[in-house]
């Protein structure tokens, strides 16, 4: 029998090429204008499509084939790491709380990337952009698949897992990551993508993925080491395909420069408040830590944006605003945070503590300019009150920024001792702010702003009772009646970590698993 | 210049990549952390499939990198020889 002639394979560029140009076609039923509704009122000008290139030069088939690779891997390790009770190896029951914002809190958005890049992956003109998107696309849901059955297994063990899909609607402090992606996925397909590819994905994901995830490796949590690394090589081409299309823009027409300016100003400002919550599970949630949030965002922020944005500089972009501002609080966010968490711990999903001495000396160590100056002493005089039987607890709902929905607690650029409160007249309503960066943006698009639905201010509207509250009873509780509407089972989810369900079943099960009694 | 980098799962599967890479760009730093590597370099930094190859000892596809790549920076351009990250500033 006569051996085939082996056929001489096609290169990378040729195969992407052949994969990716001339798919689409021009529409005769239909005027392209009304095939691609939203490819021009942003305001945005594109001539040549053809010019997109993703530099991976990744095609449907070598993605299947290595995506389906990752996948096998993936469940495999997930699998081992319950087969054999991977949770109860974990550093501390304290880890896990960490985990709870992270699956309830990212999950969600894994979804909503998924819906708006399978959005963006229609209406872009150009067939190589809708290819990417359509990656990406399979990507986010396979995400959120892969977080939701992460979320499940530690739903069969710990409190607060139980309702992702209800909190991320209701419960406060969800409305910061929900309100993120809502203002993403209801802006136009080229501020979608600036939004996510270059904020979410260059700048977020970055610090959530690497470092924290890596946290999550020193915790001893197998499970959310695997899925979070195999997500975050998608992200990998998630930001390099965020910043082919901002150089896109940028390369097919001056005028669009301007516009590209004003998403990096602003998502840069929205991506960094919205990281907070990620700075406060580095410094405070992690029993080990791997480095602290600071000197994260000095190498994925500084350094690494610091990086892209010389890059862009050739284009006539600038680095965005309100960097100086940016650069003085990293020496404080995250305290900040902690501090609003642990006031606010009964009416969170999660629990709180006060750090231990150990734990002290390391935030010093790692913050000499504030933490022994503006939070130890506070952080002291809170534990000492919890161990007199005085917990503090804040009953008063605090007013919510208008745009990242943030409580207003963040501090006065350069007055770490002073809050920040700005405001904004509206068609005859007041409107506050935590930061001028989040003013700005309201500002610039009031109309979209005035319709966020603050959790704080639904509360005192009446909004956010329990089904069959009757608020004019004798004894009325409204914020047992909240909780009951948020799904957060008082008494279980929320509180101090210390005396918790998680804690007693977590030492129990440990116990359990080493002797024999 | 600034800085490139390439951040690996630290594995079996990733052992010669890493050095290779580390063979191929003498100027690239490696930083490891618990469970993963993170290669710094200055300008630019470059996978080459031959250099795999050698280590491994069978046919590599520059696109397996996928399955272990954890984050990257830079200007990417692929092709079936190179892997290379780059900032034009």
């Amino acid at each position: 029998m006569d051996m085939p002639a082996q056929k001489k394979k096609l290169g990378l560029r040729e195969r992407y090429a052949y994969m990716t140009r001339h798919l689409g076609w021009e529409t005769t039923y239909q005027p392209m204008d009304k095939v691609f509704p939203y490819a021009e009122y942003e305001g945005i000008k594109i001539h040549d499509w053809d010019k997109w290139e993703d530099p991976f030069r990744l095609t449907m088939d070598a993605y299947w084939k290595y995506q389906a690779e990752k996948e096998r891997k993936l469940y495999a390790i997930i699998d081992a790491y319950n087969q054999n009770n991977g949770h109860l190896n974990v550093t501390d029951a304290k880890y896990i709380n960490s985990i709870k914002l992270f699956l309830n809190g990212i999950s969600p958005l894994e979804y909503m990337a998924h819906r708006g890049f399978a959005h963006i992956g229609r209406q872009f003109p150009g067939e190589a952009a809708r290819v990417a998107c359509l990656m990406q696309s399979l990507d986010e849901i396979r995400h959120a698949q892969t977080q939701i059955h992460s979320l499940s297994n530690f739903n069969k063990h710990y409190n607060g897992f139980h309702d992702f899909t209800k909190m991320i609607q209701r419960v406060w402090y969800m409305s910061v990551p929900r309100s993120f992606f809502d203002d993403a996925v209801s802006a136009g397909p080229f501020e979608f993508i600036v939004s996510i590819g270059f904020s979410f994905e260059y700048v977020l994901t970055n610090l959530l993925f690497v470092p924290f995830v890596s946290g999550a490796a020193y915790n001893g949590d197998m499970g959310t080491m695997t899925f979070g690394f195999s997500a975050q090589s998608d992200e990998a081409r998630h930001m390099t395909l965020g910043l082919e299309a901002i150089k896109f823009m940028l390369e097919q027409d001056p005028a669009n420069v301007p516009i590209v300016q004003r998403w990096i100003d602003k998502w840069t400002w929205r991506g960094y408040r919205l990281l907070t919550l990620v700075g406060m599970m580095m410094d405070y949630m992690l029993p080990k830590r791997v480095m602290s949030w600071k000197e994260a965002w000095e190498i994925y922020f500084e350094e690494n944006g610091g990086a892209l944005f010389k890059d862009l500089a050739r284009y006539g972009i600038r680095p965005p605003k309100y960097l100086e501002q940016i650069e003085f609080d990293k020496d404080h966010i995250s305290h900040q945070a902690w501090a609003t968490f642990y006031q606010y711990s009964a009416l969170s999903n999660f629990h709180t503590w006060m750090p231990t001495d150990d734990e002290m000396d390391w935030l010093s160590s790692k913050y000499p300019n504030s933490f022994d100056k503006y939070y130890r002493p506070r952080f002291e005089f809170w534990r000492k009150e919890a161990e007199q039987g005085n917990r503090f607890f804040n009953k008063t709902i605090p007013m919510l920024c208008q745009t990242c929905q943030i409580p207003m607690v963040f501090t006065e650029p350069g007055d770490p001792t002073k809050t920040c409160y700005r405001e904004s007249d509206y068609k005859g309503s007041k409107y506050h702010f935590c930061s001028d960066g989040c003013k700005d943006i309201f500002d610039h698009e009031p109309e979209k702003y005035i319709q966020a639905w603050l959790p704080a201010h639904q509360i005192y509207q009446g909004n956010c009772f329990g089904e069959g509250a009757d608020p004019t009873s004798k004894d009325f509780n409204p914020m047992a009646s909240v909780l009951d509407y948020w799904g957060v089972q008082n008494g279980h989810d929320n509180g101090d970590f210390e005396g918790s369900d998680d804690q007693k079943n977590f030492n129990a099960w440990r116990g359990m698993a080493t002797n024999n009694s | 210049m600034s800085i490139v980098f390439l951040a690996l799962q630290a594995n079996d599967e990733t052992r010669p990549i890493i050095e290779s890479i580390m063979a191929d760009n003498p100027h690239a730093q490696l930083n490891e952390s618990p469970a993963m590597v993170k290669i710094d370099a200055e300008g630019s930094l470059t996978v080459k499939r031959e250099s795999v190859e050698e280590r491994i000892g069978r046919p590599f596809n520059l696109q397996e990198l996928q399955i272990n790549l954890i984050s990257l920076s830079g200007n990417l351009d692929e092709t079936d020889d190179e892997f290379t990250l780059k900032w034009n500033a």
